[in-house]
């Protein structure tokens, strides 16, 4: 409950808080605050140094900039769950925000933190795979722009470097439709996912153009369904086509056993999920 | 280091560790102990006070972090000796036992209520998942919630269960 | 003697509806709990505690602690070693160090105790506390235990700490005799017997205000002033008293406002003693509250058994016999009611049913965290495994599970006074016209109906019902003479219920009980009792309860008990101030004391209502005595120690409604409907908050909690990230009704209902889940009904 000390700084810029960022050792960044204090009161993580980038202006909107939407890093899970933008160009996002935590939660918690967080159970990284959205990670060196299936690397890892922040989140504007389904911990859409998939679909005349589907809490990090997506681009998006799909939800993932799940059960869900979440993202794109 | 912030109206300001929690600094430092803790991991919501209007879980979040902040905690929710209709509710439809979740439910209550007064019981269900109780089973919370939206509309809320039992 | 379900609401004091008097203080933050509750120049404890579940202690390095900025001591076992053992009401087993002696026997066991100036400090400086252990084999399994291929204390023979075994009273020879009747009938010809071990799961309280104490010691006085968080505030007086070497007037404890209890606040912790001690050595206030992931490895847990149940009976839904045969977890380090928390199961051992029963549950230590009270305490295990197993059984021999608990009830020709196969006398019952009730509030063939059609349409909705019987409102009668009280260690702490009742010179009335409440609304309660016999208007009755230092010995809250006792000391403690109120009132009207009559706030002449005094005249003469007749006693107070006959036992039925999706395993509860007999209400929104709440709890065990120890010892759920609690998203909104039997053994007829909505719920959903898979061949599954397991038992029935 009672976190060790450490150090504080609010920046008023982001150059000054990439500027302390690069130059502090064991400095973590924290912006809602939701996933990084609750591991420092239980003493499971000690930083040195915490960089509040909470104060830093403009970096709390959610912006349309032609061919893509910007997420900007203090923008929180409620706010991408119910901007026009993000329902509109991210649904299975938005989706997965407005099950993120509770409603406290999602009025602090920014979508930024969550994904940097890398949690291997968290909504928002699949949603943010299937929407193919791109990750801008800026250092004093200059921005680094990462693929979303690039970004989750392991259990609680990104592929931020230490003296990166995440500033902004980019989803193209591509057409197509998405969506995201998931099994919470306590059941039904409650708490982090015991598996989630999340599926962005394009059809072209009753064909599925492209496609990618993003799947949570079943491997060591969120990641692309890659042999699912590969079944389902050029398929009829039928019922077959999608449980052909679904068969391999897996493929290339290695499933891991938790509290919530035998390796047998999680990899059952996956493919439940990602043609609940295929089915729902075709019918939006029928509609 | 540092910090001031306005809490119930009032200009206050200390000086704090920076590893201080605002649930601390408004029990410890400013003995305002209405709000609670009930948890070391943000999954109560013992400790939900409002930090410009918006419900927060006080524990997590710094004290440092509300710096300039204005603050409402469940001792300044009711205005010139009258009760906040969410007050009213959990005192009329019976929403408490112990009371310790209370507060913090009653200021989460009321930040469902101020965005939309007149939520349906799903939404009022899930508007409280952040807020354990574990004496009500929520089923008495559920009608405070109902009656206070009922009175903030203006309308008569619905007679009680214990009205209504006997059919 | 029943009456079919209550209308509630009506105008008198007693069975009426009365906001409660708890509620103002509480809504606006203004409530004190124990944490609330600051003291000048206070510093804070936190403790060391083990990683290990079993371990041999080599040596324990304080100096970097001590060391630290801002600490004051830094304690071990030499330290306090001369206090002697945490003392228990039922000291089978063994008790606990009050910090790790040489060994520690759990995970979470407190090996140190630092004070700092404050919590963040005090953290800190625990932390650098450096103990080097030599992890030793831990066991978990309660099947490994019972082997004692592990011992988890060498000063014991075996881990087997004791067995509980039915027809309770019966020499061993005629209980055997039970058992192979039973076997015997098992042989018979058209008979079906059906057998099922399951798991009832360890939980975890979760009170949501954490324990919290804090001691001041005045040398100066030599009194030590301690408020904790407490159920039992003159029991821990007692014990802190009799540890320390002070005197009982010496110990005031306060149990303030208290934030949930629900059993886990039932006992008397080495922190609240180490704290006070803490106080006396420092000349400092001592507080310490635990934090939530402590409370999961260092306050009590509950449940924890793995049992077969077996039914043998005919093919027309008669039972001829029911075995229990089982394990129980004590934990590491028997505590207050450890042990005896089985023996409360066995009291309902065999339910509100007639059949033979034999009942054997073995009581066994492991290197875990202790088990005592929670809500329900025996009893929910008891009726689970029982409703369970008749629930298979009815499916075997395809009855419906209603008809099947009809047949085999208790009949009403018994009561009151019926003795049960386990061999218990109850008060008073009528569980048929209590499960119709059932029947008919639920629409229950509509619901048979609506479950035909959704299995048609693919749809998994099942229904589950369940009936118990509770024993609770326990006395000395009921408990002491088997050997529970404090009496064992000499305590200065009562094992009574108790009400001191004063009317005021202002006319008002003050109640003083011996009770210790967390949530229970006794205040409002109280009240109306009070009014309901002294024609004082409740607000105009004020009840002070939790504080030793001025409220008469009682025996806490727990147990469902506080009304049928404490209330009924009280209601009579109100009956001899009124005798003797009325003679004073006979004074004042000039009449006869027979034709006194108290009504709105005084006494007047029967027929004559203007003929009137207030209560405030009558407190006059009361409290100026010259102005009595001779020899008329002055005062106007009563102060009752009440001692039932037995304790009562309520009944009930539960039915729940589910929609399972057989994809995932994923549980939906649709509904829950129940009709609960308490005898006669005081209080009905009080008495619903209760079944509400209850509900919750035994819906949490079912479908979500669970304290889950690796094989290590390591409880793999110690926050609430892991162990869920259910929340408001999770549960329907409940359908509660009534049938009223009072009992006869109190004065107001009145029998409890703290527990009944646990001990009724668990097994009515499992049944529900079981049967909306009934489709898919599924016979059990064991709770938490979480996700996995329900998929997984799918999966099994499907080959």
């Amino acid at each position: 409950m009672y976190p060790r000390p450490f150090e504080y700084v609010a920046p008023k810029t982001l150059d000054e808080a990439l500027a302390a960022l690069d130059q502090t050792e064991g400095a973590k960044v924290i912006s809602g605050g939701m996933s990084l204090l609750g591991l420092m009161k239980l003493r499971l993580l000690s930083p040195g140094t915490l960089i509040d980038i909470g104060r830093i202006p403009e970096l709390d909107q959610i912006e349309d900039r032609d061919d893509h939407i910007a997420i900007g890093a203090l923008v929180t899970h409620g706010m991408t769950a119910s901007h026009a933008l993000t329902t509109e160009h991210a649904t299975a996002l938005a989706q997965a925000a407005s099950w993120t935590g509770d409603v406290q939660v999602r009025n602090r918690g920014t979508t930024c933190g969550s994904l940097a967080h890398a949690d291997t159970a968290a909504d928002q990284p699949a949603g943010a795979i299937a929407c193919g959205a791109v990750m801008v990670a800026r250092s004093v060196g200059g921005d680094r722009e990462i693929a979303a299936a690039d970004f989750f690397v392991d259990a609680l890892t990104s592929a931020l470097e230490p003296n990166e922040i995440l500033v902004e989140l980019r989803i193209p504007k591509e057409g197509g439709r998405s969506a995201y389904d998931k099994l919470g911990r306590r059941g039904g859409h409650s708490d982090y996912a015991v598996a989630g998939a999340a599926a962005w679909v394009r059809s072209d005349n009753g064909t599925v153009a492209d496609a990618r589907i993003g799947l949570t809490g079943v491997g060591t990090a969120p990641s692309l369904a890659a042999g699912a997506t590969e079944a389902i681009i050029g398929s009829d998006g039928s019922a077959e086509a999608i449980a052909a799909a679904a068969e391999r939800a897996v493929e290339g993932v290695t499933v891991l056993e938790d509290l919530y799940g035998s390796e047998e059960y999680k990899t059952h869900l996956a493919k439940v999920y990602v043609a609940r979440a295929l089915e729902q993202a075709l019918a939006l794109a029928r509609s | 280091m540092h910090v001031s912030m306005s809490v119930n109206g009032r200009e206050v300001s200390g000086d704090v560790e920076p590893r201080t929690l605002l649930v601390h600094y408004l029990r410890e430092n400013l003995g305002l102990t209405g709000t609670h803790v009930g948890c070391d991991t943000g999954y109560c919501g013992a400790c939900t006070v409002h930090v410009d209007g918006i419900s927060t879980k006080s524990c997590t979040m710094l004290a440092v972090q509300a710096e300039g902040a204005e603050i409402t905690t469940i001792e300044g929710l009711a205005s010139n000796g009258e009760l906040h209709p969410v007050q009213e509710g959990f005192w009329e439809r019976h929403g408490l036992q112990c009371g310790f979740c209370t507060p913090g439910m009653i200021m989460q209550s009321a930040y469902l209520l101020a965005e939309d007064n007149n939520p349906d019981e799903d939404t009022i269900r899930h508007g409280l998942d952040g807020n354990l109780c574990r004496c009500t089973g929520y089923h008495n919370i559920v009608k405070a919630v109902q009656y206070a939206g009922a009175r903030m509309r203006s309308e008569e809320p619905d007679a009680p269960d214990w009205e209504e039992e006997g059919t | 003697m029943t009456s079919t379900i209550s209308p509630t609401t009506t105008t008198s004091a007693l069975g009426g509806v009365v906001h409660r008097k708890e509620d103002p203080a509480l809504i606006q933050g203004h409530g004190k709990y124990t944490d609330d509750i600051k003291f000048t120049g206070e510093v804070a404890a936190a403790f060391t505690r083990s990683p290990f579940a079993h371990a041999t202690i080599n040596s324990i390095d304080t100096d970097a602690a001590r060391a630290m900025p801002g600490v004051h001591a830094v304690y071990t076992i030499e330290d306090v070693r001369h206090l002697g053992t945490l003392l228990a009401q039922v000291p089978v087993g063994a008790l606990r160090p009050l910090l790790a002696d040489g060994v520690v026997k759990h995970v979470g066991e407190a090996v140190a105790m630092v004070v700092a100036d404050n919590r963040y400090l005090a953290q800190d400086a625990a932390d650098a506390v450096s103990v080097d252990y030599d992890p030793l084999e831990a066991v978990i399994d309660l099947k490994d235990a019972l082997s004692d291929r592990v011992k988890v204390h060498d000063s014991l023979d075996s881990n087997l700490l004791i067995s509980w075994v039915g027809p309770f009273g019966a020499e061993p020879e005629d209980q055997q005799k039970v058992k192979a009747d039973i076997d015997a009938a098992k042989e018979g010809d058209d008979v079906v017997t059906v057998s099922q071990e399951m798991l009832n799961q360890r939980l975890i309280p979760v009170a949501i205000e954490p324990r919290a104490v804090v001691a001041d010691y005045n040398p100066g006085y030599g009194s030590m002033t301690v408020f904790s968080s407490s159920q039992i505030p003159h029991a821990l007086a007692g014990a802190i008293g009799k540890t320390l070497g002070l005197l009982s007037n010496q110990v005031r404890v306060v149990a303030p406002e208290v934030g949930g209890g629900f059993g886990a606040k039932l006992n008397v912790y080495s922190d609240e003693i180490l704290v006070s001690w803490a106080s006396m050595q420092l000349g400092h206030p001592v507080r310490w509250t635990e934090t939530r992931r402590e409370a999961a490895h260092s306050t009590v847990q509950g449940r924890g058994w793995v049992a077969t149940a077996t039914i043998v009976g005919t093919k027309d839904g008669e039972i001829l016999g029911y075995q229990l045969e089982g394990i129980a977890d004590m934990g590491a380090y028997t505590q207050n009611f450890t042990v005896a928390i089985p023996f409360l199961g066995l009291f309902v051992g065999s339910g509100q049913y007639k059949m033979p029963t034999w009942w054997k549950i073995d009581c066994v230590t492991t290197h875990t965290n202790t088990t005592d009270a929670y809500r329900g305490a025996g009893r929910p295990e008891a009726a689970y495994y029982l409703e369970r197993i008749i629930d298979m059984y009815a499916r075997e021999i395809g009855m419906d599970p209603a008809e099947v608990r009809k047949k085999n009830y208790i009949p009403n020709d018994q009561f009151p006074g019926a003795v049960s196969p386990v061999g218990f006398a109850m008060d008073t019952g009528d569980y048929g016209t209590n499960l119709d009730a059932l029947i008919a509030t639920s629409d229950y063939a509509g619901l048979r109906a609506e479950q035909k059609k959704a299995r048609e349409e693919g749809r998994y909705l099942g229904i589950g019902l369940s009936s118990y019987v509770e024993v609770c409102g326990f006395a000395p009668a009921g408990l002491a003479e088997l050997g529970f009280s404090w009496s064992t260690y000499g305590l200065p702490a009562a094992f009574s219920g108790s009400g001191l009742v004063r009317v005021n010179p202002d006319g008002t009335a003050t109640v003083q009980i011996g009770t210790g409440p967390s949530g229970q609304g006794h205040e409002t309660t109280w009240a109306q009792i009070v009014s309901d016999r002294l024609a004082i208007p409740v607000e105009h009755v004020k009840v002070r309860h939790g504080d030793t230092g001025d409220s008469p010995m009682g025996i806490g809250t727990f147990g469902s008990r506080s009304a049928a006792v404490d209330g009924s000391a009280t209601y009579e403690a109100s009956q001899r101030v009124r005798a003797k109120a009325a003679k004073m009132a006979a004074h004042l009207l000039e009449a006869s004391e027979e034709d006194v009559v108290f009504a709105n706030g005084g006494a007047h002449v029967a027929g004559s209502p203007d003929s009137s005094v207030t209560w405030a005249q009558i407190a006059e003469i009361a409290y100026m005595p010259h102005k009595l007749p001779e020899g008329m006693e002055g005062g106007l107070e009563a102060s009752v120690v009440f001692n039932p006959s037995n304790a009562t036992w309520p009944f009930g039925a539960h039915l729940a409604v589910v929609e399972v999706d057989a994809e995932t395993g994923n549980v939906d509860l649709l509904r829950y409907i129940t009709v609960d007999d308490c005898g006669n209400v005081i209080n009905p929104m009080i008495v619903d908050g209760q079944v509400h709440g209850g509900i919750a709890q035994g819906v949490g065990q079912a479908l979500f909690e669970e304290a889950l120890y690796d094989e290590t010892g390591n409880l793999l759920t110690g926050t609430l990230i892991d162990y869920p609690l259910p929340t408001a998203a999770d549960l329907p909104t409940f359908e509660l009704s009534r049938t009223v039997t009072p009992t006869d053994i109190n004065p107001m007829g009145v029998k409890g209902i703290g527990e009944a909505g646990t001990i009724g719920s668990a097994q009515t959903v499992v049944n529900a889940v079981v049967d909306a898979l009934a489709p898919l061949g599924v016979k059990h599954v064991d709770m938490p009904l979480r996700p996995r397991r329900v998929w997984q038992a799918i999966q099994e029935a499907k080959g």
